[in-house]
């Protein structure tokens, strides 16, 4: 018996959101079996004839750090820039401006750098990785990794996850140390106060735990840009058109999972 | 139609070794609900050229991704080389795919890695060689199939006829025992597809390993095939050498010869699914 309209079409929905429920949990899963897999080749690949490559680790390093030095300084010094003269804009209205410090050190080190690192490196290395994991997929260079008894994961996954680990927290430590001094040259000119005086007023202000949550906030953006990055290539279907949806999923996903893991980091860690 | 398949072979075919490198029984495989193979059995003998012929959507394609292990069956035993794929170890499943080399259709080379590169990657990857002695092996390799010269050039500034020797290079690089080719004459001229037939009955007369070709190109397959197995919708249909496969009564392979529309009528939905692949299935985002 056919369903009457009406009743199909809430069927399709309801289809299209199980699918959708599906696919969701799936790829946790499948993100989960990366991460745990890769733990797997970095404890036992040496073990098993299959050592995670410190050159590969390098060169994705470099391709992941390095090369973003350039306009994560920019960005971080620009985001200090902003806060020092938005702090001091509303600072004013209560005449407390000279107390612009503690706003920027807290924002800075504890949102802005791990914030603005994460998405930067998300839309520059994650859509890389997921473009390059996606072109090899349609090119069959997975299956001629697997036929040469070669581990993809240990071969592509790992050396990304290992050089995200290492450099998203290490851009994110630049991203801090830029905001605050492009902040502080700000802060000098417009209410007068040397940086001697600022840098001591940060370093009195700043605790290890503020330190502790940006950096602890960048290693968990890193395992997501990474594990989101491989899930999407490894999931292209189809030729070019496949690999470029995947690219942009990828970055999407990636920007609204930092930010929401953010929120969720800051709720949990400040209660 | 016979003529034009016996004249090609101008040279004696090799003795085929007595033993066995790959035995497949009762092989069945699906996609989802579809079943894709349908009880399929085969062996390859020792320096033997097998071809595998079939129409699009017999699951050609398929039968060789699983003689490579790179997919997963629901039912039948494979043994390569002597060993049950099912009861190996890790380990020694790692081992045994050493002993394998593939020719995919496109080349499948690394574009981030030079041809030298990519030919010396298995030799990096599970030997303790270094690096000139790699080199060196990389370009003998390369003369093998005719392209000296060219380790340094990326695979983007080779042409499709060459980058398929390259791929032939680096699936020889570690003295493979069994070589897999998929579709090597695909998309190329007469004269290179014939040039890489050549290429395919030299390296196993100069290597002495089987060969498992895929192809629907019937020139290349009446010339380098010692067995050909003739797949239709997931079954075999036949085996033999390709005087018997040319003399054959059946009716499906002489239009398959004859390139032939099938006799038979076939539901339009079920042929548009074998000619499409798989299906979309949940558990496709993994490496």
């Amino acid at each position: 018996m056919q369903a009457s309209p009406p009743t199909a079409a809430l069927t399709q929905r309801l289809e299209r959101l199980g699918r959708g429920a599906v696919h969701f949990i799936e790829a946790i899963g499948n993100g989960g079996i990366l991460v745990a897999e890769s733990f797997y080749w970095v404890v036992f690949g040496h073990r098993d004839r299959q050592p995670v490559r410190m050159t590969a680790v390098i060169e994705q390093a470099m391709e992941t750090g390095i090369r973003a030095i350039p306009i994560i300084a920019m960005l971080a010094g620009t985001i200090g820039i902003m806060l020092a003269i938005q702090g001091i804009h509303t600072l004013r209205i209560f005449g407390a401006e000279s107390r612009v410090t503690i706003g920027i050190a807290f924002s800075v080190v504890r949102e802005f750098a791990p914030l603005i690192t994460g998405i930067l490196v998300a839309g520059r290395s994650g859509s890389a990785l997921a473009a390059r994991i996606g072109t090899m997929k349609i090119n069959q260079e997975i299956d001629a990794l697997k036929v040469m008894g070669i581990n993809p994961t240990r071969f592509l996954v790992v050396p990304s996850l290992i050089s995200m680990l290492v450099m998203v927290p290490a851009l994110t430590l630049l991203s801090m140390f830029v905001g605050l001094l492009a902040a502080g040259l700000y802060v000098g000119v417009d209410l007068g106060i040397s940086i001697a005086a600022y840098t001591h007023d940060v370093l009195d202000i700043l605790s290890v735990d503020d330190l502790g949550h940006g950096l602890g906030k960048s290693v968990i953006f890193a395992v997501l840009i990474a594990v989101i990055g491989v899930v999407n290539g490894a999931s292209v279907q189809g030729g070019a058109e496949g690999v470029g949806k995947a690219t942009t999923r990828a970055v999407v996903q990636a920007i609204s999972a930092i930010v929401l893991t953010d929120m969720l980091f800051a709720f949990v860690a400040t209660r | 139609m016979s003529d034009r398949f016996d004249q090609q072979r101008d040279r004696p075919r090799p003795v085929t070794g007595p033993g066995r490198v790959i035995e497949v029984r009762d092989l069945v495989t699906h996609y989802g609900d579809r079943a894709i193979l349908q009880g399929v059995s085969l062996e390859v003998l020792e320096n033997e050229i097998m071809v595998i012929m079939g129409g699009s959507g017999s699951g050609k394609s398929t039968l060789l991704r699983h003689l490579m292990a790179l997919e997963h069956k629901t039912s039948g035993t494979m043994e390569i080389l002597g060993e049950d794929i099912d009861t190996l170890s890790r380990l020694d499943f790692q081992d045994l795919r050493k002993k394998l080399g593939v020719a995919f259709q496109g080349g499948a080379l690394f574009s981030s890695m030079t041809v030298g590169e990519n030919i010396m990657l298995p030799l990096y990857e599970h030997t303790d060689l270094d690096r000139l002695t790699m080199e060196i092996m990389a370009r003998m390799k390369l003369e093998v199939v005719s392209l000296a010269g060219f380790e340094d050039l990326m695979p983007s500034e080779l042409s499709g006829g060459m980058i398929k020797r390259a791929a032939f290079a680096r699936a020889i690089v570690m003295d493979p025992k069994i070589l897999f080719c998929d579709e090597p004459s695909a998309g190329l001229d007469t004269v290179v597809a014939s040039a890489l037939d050549d290429l395919i009955l030299d390296m196993r007369d100069a290597m002495g390993m089987s060969i498992v070709v895929v192809t629907h190109e019937l020139d290349s397959a009446f010339k380098i095939a010692d067995r050909i197995t003739i797949l239709d919708r997931g079954k075999i249909l036949m085996i033999g050498t390709p005087d018997e496969v040319r003399r054959s009564p059946v009716a499906r392979v002489q239009n398959l010869l004859n390139r032939e529309p099938e006799d038979e009528m076939v539901d339009p939905d079920e042929y548009l699914d074998r000619l499409t692949g798989a299906p979309t299935t949940i558990g496709t985002a993994q490496l």
